[in-house]
Parts: C-alpha cells; sequence; structure tokens
C-alpha cells in the first residue's frame, strides 16, 4: 500500500504540537517567579522592632548563625496556615526565627501574634513595604534561609509545611551547618 | 426606551473604564516629562504577583508598592535604564515585559526571524519546483498547451 507523504504532514505537525504543549503545560506553578537573590547579602535596612518602636533593627541583627527570615502580614491568610509549622520550627529546632511583618498595622500584628503565638525572636516592620521590595517578595508568605554571614540562601514562596521543611528547608540547613563545621 | 438603552450603555461604558483604570494614584511630580516617564514605565514593567498584567494596570498591593518605587526612584533623578535594572535585580526577567538579550531569551527574539527564514526556504522551493514542472512539458504537450488556452 502506498501511502501519500504529504498527508503525513498535518500528523506530524500535530504530534510536533502535542510534544511541545505537554511540554508547556508541565512546567512549574506560573506563579512562581525564580528567586533572583539567591546567594546575594540581605539588603540592607533599618526599621523599628513591632514589639519595642525605640528599637531600629539592621541587617546586622539576623547576622551570627544560620536563620529562617518570614514575611507575613495579618491579611495573609497563608500565614495562619503555615503559623503551626513556624511555631514547632521555633520550639524543636534550633534555630532562630525572624518575621518581617509587611504592609501591615502595628497594632493588628501585635494582636495577631498573641493570637496565634509568637515563634520570633523579633519582627521587622516593614510598613511600607519597602524592605520586601529589595527582598523582590511579590506577596505573603515568603521564607529566607540566611547564613550565619546574612547570605541569602534559599527561598521559599508560600506557606511553609512540614514537608517544605523536611524536604526543602532542612536539607539546605544541615549542608550550612556543615560547611560551617568542615571550615 | 431607547434614552434608557443609551443610560444603560453609559453607565456601562463609564462602570469599564473606572475599573480599567482603577489603579490611578495622584502622585505628584515636578514637570510633566517625569509623568511621561513614569506612566511608560509603569505599562513596560509587569505586575509581579500578577500573570500578565503591568504595573499600571494592577490593583494588587505589590503593583501599588512598586509604582510608589519607580515614582520615587525618578524623584532621585534616576534614568529609566537604572529603574529597570533595580527592578530586574529583583524581580528577575518576569518583570520586564520587554525581555533582555541574554542567552536564556535568545530564543524570543530570533526565534520569530528564524521562522521567517524556514518559511522562506520552504516558499521558494516550493514556488521553483512548480515552475519546474511547467517547464518540462514536452514539445508535443507545450503545443497542445496552447491549443487549449486558445492562443491558436
Amino acid at each position: 500500500m502506498t501511502v501519500n507523504k504529504s498527508l503525513l504532514i498535518p500528523l506530524a505537525v500535530f504530534v510536533m504540537l502535542v510534544t511541545v504543549l505537554a511540554f508547556g503545560f508541565r512546567l512549574d506553578d506560573p506563579h512562581y517567579l525564580p528567586s533572583e537573590l539567591i546567594a546575594k547579602p540581605f539588603p540592607e535596612f533599618k526599621l523599628r522592632d513591632l514589639h519595642d518602636p525605640d528599637r531600629i533593627l539592621t541587617v546586622d541583627d539576623i547576622k551570627g548563625s544560620v536563620s529562617l527570615v518570614n514575611v507575613w502580614a495579618t491579611w495573609c491568610p497563608n500565614c495562619v496556615l503555615e503559623h503551626p509549622e513556624l511555631m514547632r520550627i521555633s520550639r524543636e529546632e534550633d534555630l532562630p526565627l525572624y518575621g518581617v511583618n509587611y504592609n501591615d498595622e502595628s497594632p493588628k500584628a501585635i494582636g495577631w501574634l498573641e493570637r496565634y503565638e509568637n515563634p520570633f525572636q523579633f519582627n521587622i516592620v516593614d510598613n511600607k513595604g519597602i524592605l520586601a521590595i529589595d527582598l523582590g517578595v511579590y506577596g505573603a508568605p515568603e521564607t529566607f534561609v540566611v547564613d550565619k554571614h546574612g547570605v541569602i540562601q534559599y527561598r521559599h514562596v508560600g506557606p511553609v509545611s512540614r514537608e517544605i521543611w523536611n524536604h526543602e528547608i532542612l536539607p539546605v540547613i544541615e549542608l550550612l551547618r556543615n560547611q560551617a563545621g568542615e571550615g | 426606551m431607547a434614552r434608557i438603552a443609551l443610560l444603560l450603555l453609559a453607565v456601562f461604558l463609564v462602570e469599564c473604564c473606572h475599573q480599567a483604570y482603577a489603579a490611578i494614584d495622584a502622585y505628584p511630580f515636578p514637570d510633566d516629562e517625569l509623568r511621561l516617564r513614569h506612566n511608560a514605565l509603569i505599562d513596560e514593567l509587569r505586575c509581579p504577583q500578577c500573570l500578565n498584567t503591568n504595573l499600571a494596570g494592577s490593583d494588587s498591593m505589590i503593583a501599588k508598592d512598586l509604582r510608589r518605587e519607580v515614582h520615587r526612584l525618578l524623584l532621585e533623578g534616576k534614568t529609566n535604564e537604572e529603574i529597570l535594572d533595580f527592578m530586574h535585580q529583583r524581580y528577575g526577567d518576569f518583570i520586564l515585559y520587554k525581555p533582555r538579550l541574554q542567552p536564556g531569551t535568545l530564543v524570543l527574539w530570533f526565534g520569530p526571524l528564524f521562522l521567517l527564514l524556514v518559511a522562506s526556504v520552504v516558499l521558494f522551493r516550493l514556488v521553483m519546483s512548480r515552475k519546474a514542472e511547467v517547464t518540462n512539458l514536452s514539445a508535443e504537450d507545450s503545443r497542445r498547451l496552447e491549443e487549449l488556452v486558445g492562443r491558436k
């Protein structure tokens, strides 16, 4: 049987299209932006402490040990969702947590932390979103792993769950600790 | 009846426009040139939280903050290029609607040109092969053809 070869062209185009689309749709969440800040120093800032407005916090306050910096707000539903995991980390893991209270009202934020408990060593008041812009934040919550020199080593967009902690954040922290131990 | 319809249409249009331009902030500018540059920049920058909206068209919190930043940087006397760099350093390629020329965006810039080239070659060869068919007529056939089209 002979087949007219030109009849195969539409089929070939179709197969190509399916292949391209299959790969296209398998790409990750289109809302996810790759971070530009990995391996860059945590941006400089000079902002107030939520609970002690006379205290001015700077980037030096988060240096010294591997830490988690969590960007949160009272208007952010996923922040409530991830909160139990942050509380667990603050209790069970040997690691300081610092909060960045993003585009929020301080009295509300203090009330929120009283209601849900406070896992953070301190909270940086970023009510104008200045630090958040320097961090490339585009929503809340976002969580950064910062090494002891104040260099951002990992960024997680969205709520931190037990799974995210185990599979994404903890390995980075262990790697950093091992490096520190060897160095 | 027609009047009511017209009125409804007017209300509808006003409402549409109102939504489309919901995100206008009243930023003071010392001169119109800065204002125009601000408007051009927020048109060209993409809102990081939205998938396909520019800063000018988005009501989201981050778009509002970034419009304010663009305003601040303009007043500080930064050039457009410096402002785009500032955004690119923080938000990456995503924020630029006009992608930069770099290894990762070569396909974007030259893909269409490449396709045009391929299409031209295919078209050229197609046309040439057709020509060949016509010129390959035997003497007998061309005589018959001329007869059929009525030249003789």
